[in-house]
């Protein structure tokens, strides 16, 4: 076991992982923090997208030793407190959320495309959720989301 | 407040946007062991010895069961035959059919134990196609099943000899349909422990009552002493319907006396989950100014090696093969053949995309070859209101012209064609349930709120935001104030399935008139809490051939229009119509979300998806980067969806069931389209670049 330190959804966690399981399984299993999921295990459908250290990483993909000392925010960290992000709203509105499982990687590529992008176009928006699979097939409805907080806020979220 | 139609906010929508959803996987019991199943590298190997020493040596393993550990004779499962055993015993019959089950204090624990159990084996010929499945002298993948023909389902109208001498041309080709997976993002999760004299389990699944009855079967206790907890699938499209591995949890949570739990990989949740594969021969025959004669359909659907509800999806899916149109006779005759494959199930469609696809194509082959347009052939055949198109089942319920015109016009069908481009129609027909039972009860508290509980499931759907939009609408209070429970039948009133599009239709009754009865106790003076009950029922017609008319019929029309590009093979869509006749949409926005969804999960099957299998009957492609399904860039560039509301549905306020119909005819509109710009025909299904491309060589050279 190996001790680590990271900063989650603002939070300082102190804890020992072990050094083969990754970030995904750390977050889940030591953090109970489940709204993160576990689908494909190889960084192909995006269920596991978090942000870490300022970019969105498949968490399957990389090691919890590896994240040592950095910031992550999970789907848990988007509201404040009991106030949704303008995005978790529209994904709402909009009509994008349906069987769910795939949606707290959804908003986090959103989430982070909007961070880039404050406007982003049309093809901006398909490239930066294609990585992120939604078997429910509410792609139009989660462009229709992430496009409604750009023209709606003017800003970042 | 929120009007039946308009787009109300989804049931349990903030819980699936802020982490809180709970889906089985993120459930934890106390004392948990956790779960990995031992398979073999071939899909049929004769078991000999399983040696456990080495893996029960890994510190945190507790147990390693097979066979042996089971109950003798073992216990076999099954929802239409009871055929498959709780585990492996004497062969396996698929690629990933578990001959041992490890349970270990730690995942990490009975992985490396899994690897660790040395199961001696000696693979065994298997049959993975529908040739080799049916060729002389193949292996039989059940005893008793001769030629590998579990059954033959056969319907038929009219009489076919006197109509053939009508018919002035016969057109008569094979279609082949590809092995595919639901591949919901949830991977199938199973926990189950002892409780009090029984047992619990939990697990992603569509009908959990249907799963206690087979639990209770299986496992010899009553139902009252099984208790079925079913959080919300994360996507489930047919595929978790079923009994998996919850027979074997069971069994092994109460043999161990402690919770055990096992979440399926995405690898392993394609060896437990597909569609069946299927070829399609068909006969039309017509009249040269374009009057549809007869029908005559040959399907063999390659089920797996285990019945699951495959044979239903065969019997129920090839029967309204014809098509929704008027014929002087039809004649479908579909098998279910074994083979040494993942037992199929059933999938959105339920067995009717395949013939569909192949039925079609052949209309759109038949238009072509007489010289009419191939919206002007359907519309001549078509169905109307009324019409006795099956002659022993439900007449047509909606107006399909209506629906065929709109996507026709939304298409811009009679306006011209960009450049390069390439335009295709298909419609698609379903029969909605042919029985069901759906009990409902509403609870209005004192404060004006309510709770609905129904033991339907919420798969993704929206079952949830309808049940509380027809229950606040009854009840004449706000939205806000209506909650909804599913998923525990220790809670919930029973519930026959979660499938067929039916739970808008049945359970959508039954909370209308749990409602209803609510306001009437209400009206009586009654005070208190006041308890509602309401039920809705499809009776079954032991006379008819599937067991029951359809309650409804789930009806669309599709056009696309595309263009190939000839270097590649590729298909881009640049626009997608989608038409489904949906009776009374509750809500909008749902009906849009699953329309759309399915014609983009169609898109899957018809340009890119298909299983894989090596000689040794392993599937090559297993997980989500060698299997491609539809991202965000492989959509149509438009679009567009609508529906027909003529309230014309047995449902509430005119509703029909929807949601699957939109997928049904994709392939056959994509491929016409196809055909249309390139003047290749395919007939294979995934119309892949490299399928398209290879076409269009031959093209050039011949």
């Amino acid at each position: 076991m190996t001790e680590i330190t990271l900063r989650v959804n603002d939070e300082m966690r102190s804890y020992s992982v072990e050094p083969h399981h990754t970030l995904l399984e750390s977050l889940r299993d030591d953090l109970a923090l489940t709204g993160t999921k576990e689908c494909c295990l190889v960084g192909e459908c995006g269920a596991c997208t978090v942000r870490l250290n300022g970019v969105i990483v498949d968490s399957c993909l990389v090691l919890a030793v590896e994240a040592d000392g950095g910031e992550v925010t999970t789907v848990e960290g988007l509201a404040w407190g009991d106030q949704l992000s303008a995005l978790q709203e529209a994904f709402l509105t909009r009509g994008a959320v349906q069987c769910g499982f795939c949606i707290p990687g959804q908003l986090m590529a959103a989430d982070d495309l909007l961070r880039r992008v404050s406007h982003p176009a049309h093809d901006e928006i398909e490239e930066g959720l294609a990585g992120n699979l939604c078997r429910c097939g509410c792609y139009y409805q989660i462009f229709d989301a992430v496009e409604s907080v750009a023209v709606g806020s003017g800003e970042q979220p | 407040m929120t009007q039946i139609g308009d787009p109300a906010p989804r049931g349990g929508g903030r819980g699936r946007v802020n982490g809180e959803q709970r889906y089985v996987a993120d459930i934890h019991l106390p004392n948990e062991l956790h779960v990995k199943l031992v398979t073999l590298p071939c899909a049929r190997g004769r078991i000999g010895d399983i040696d456990s020493s080495a893996a029960l040596a890994i510190p945190g393993v507790v147990a390693v069961y097979s066979a042996t550990d089971l109950p003798h004779p073992m216990p076999r499962f099954g929802p239409q035959f009871t055929d498959r055993p709780v585990i492996a015993t004497g062969e396996t019959k698929f690629h990933g059919d578990p001959v041992a089950a490890v349970a270990a204090e730690s995942l990490d624990a009975a992985e490396e134990a899994a690897r660790l159990v040395k199961v001696e084996f000696e693979e065994l010929q298997a049959v993975v196609t529908v040739a080799a499945a049916r060729a002389e002298g193949a292996p039989r993948v059940q005893d008793g099943v001769a030629g590998n023909v579990l059954r033959e389902h056969k319907v038929a109208w009219g009489d076919l000899d006197a109509a053939a001498k009508h018919a002035e041309l016969t057109v008569e080709n094979t279609y082949r349909f590809p092995m595919v997976t639901q591949f919901a993002i949830e991977p199938h999760a199973f926990m189950a422990a002892p409780d009090g004299d029984g047992v619990t389990v939990w697990t992603s699944i569509q009908h959990p009552y249907w799963l206690q009855r087979l639990l209770a079967q299986t496992l010899k206790l009553p139902l009252a002493r099984v208790r079925v907890i079913a959080p919300d699938p994360g996507g489930a499209f047919g595929g978790k319907q079923h009994a998996k591995y919850e027979p074997l949890l069971a069994f092994m949570a109460l043999k161990l006396q402690r919770p055990v739990r096992l979440v399926l990989t995405l690898e392993e949740t394609f060896q437990a989950v597909r569609r069946t594969e299927t070829e399609v021969r068909v006969r039309t025959g017509l009249t040269r100014a374009g009057k549809l004669v007869f029908q005559d359909v040959d399907a063999d659907y390659l089920i797996g090696a285990y019945a699951d509800i495959a044979d239903r999806v065969v019997g129920k899916g090839s029967y309204i093969a014809c098509g929704p149109y008027n014929y002087e006779a039809g004649r479908v005759t579909a098998r279910s053949v074994l083979s040494h494959t993942v037992p199929s199930t059933a999938f959105r469609g339920f067995g009717n995309p395949q013939v569909n696809w192949a039925v079609e194509s052949n209309l759109t082959e038949a238009a072509a070859q007489i010289g009419l347009d191939p919206v002007e052939l359907r519309l001549k055949n078509l169905a109307k209101k009324g019409d006795p198109f099956i002659p022993f089942d439900t007449p047509c319920d909606g107006d399909w012209v209506e629906a065929t015109k709109r996507a026709a016009e939304l298409a811009g069908w009679d306006k011209p064609k960009p450049e390069g481009r390439g335009r295709g129609f298909a419609l698609g027909i379903k029969s909605g349930p042919t029985t069901g039972l759906s009990y409902s009860k509403v609870r209005l508290h004192a404060d004006g709120s309510a709770i609905v509980y129904c033991g339907t499931q919420d798969i993704g759907q929206g079952a949830r935001t309808i049940f509380a939009q027809i229950a606040a609408h009854e009840l004449g209070i706000p939205l806000e104030r209506v909650s909804v429970v599913m998923g525990d039948t220790g809670i919930v009133p029973y519930d026959q399935q979660t499938s067929a599009s039916r739970s808008t239709v049945l359970m959508g009754n039954a909370v209308l008139a749990a409602s209803r009865q609510v306001r009437e106790k209400l009206a009586a003076g009654e005070s208190g809490e006041i308890v509602g009950v309401g039920d809705a029922k499809k009776e079954p017609d032991p006379d008819h051939p599937l067991g029951g008319s359809a309650a409804f019929f789930e009806f669309n029309a599709t056009a696309v229009e595309l263009s190939v590009d000839e270097e590649t093979g590729d298909i881009t869509i640049h626009r997608h119509v989608t038409v489904s006749d949906v009776g009374k949409a509750i809500n909008r926005l749902q009906v849009q979300m699953q329309d759309e969804g399915a014609a983009i999960m169609g898109l899957g099957h018809t340009l890119m998806e298909r299983y894989i299998w090596d000689d040794a009957g392993r599937i090559r492609n297993l997980g989500a980067i060698d299997y491609r399904i539809p991202t965000s860039m492989d959509l149509p560039e438009v679009m567009v969806s609508d529906m027909i509301e003529n309230g014309d549905g047995p449902g509430p306020y005119g509703a029909k069931g929807m949601s699957e119909g939109a997928l049904l005819p994709v392939s056959a509109a994509v491929a016409a389209a196809v055909r249309d710009a390139t003047g290749v025909v395919i007939r294979d299904l995934p119309l892949s670049p490299e399928r398209v491309w290879t076409a269009l060589q031959q093209r050039d050279r011949s």
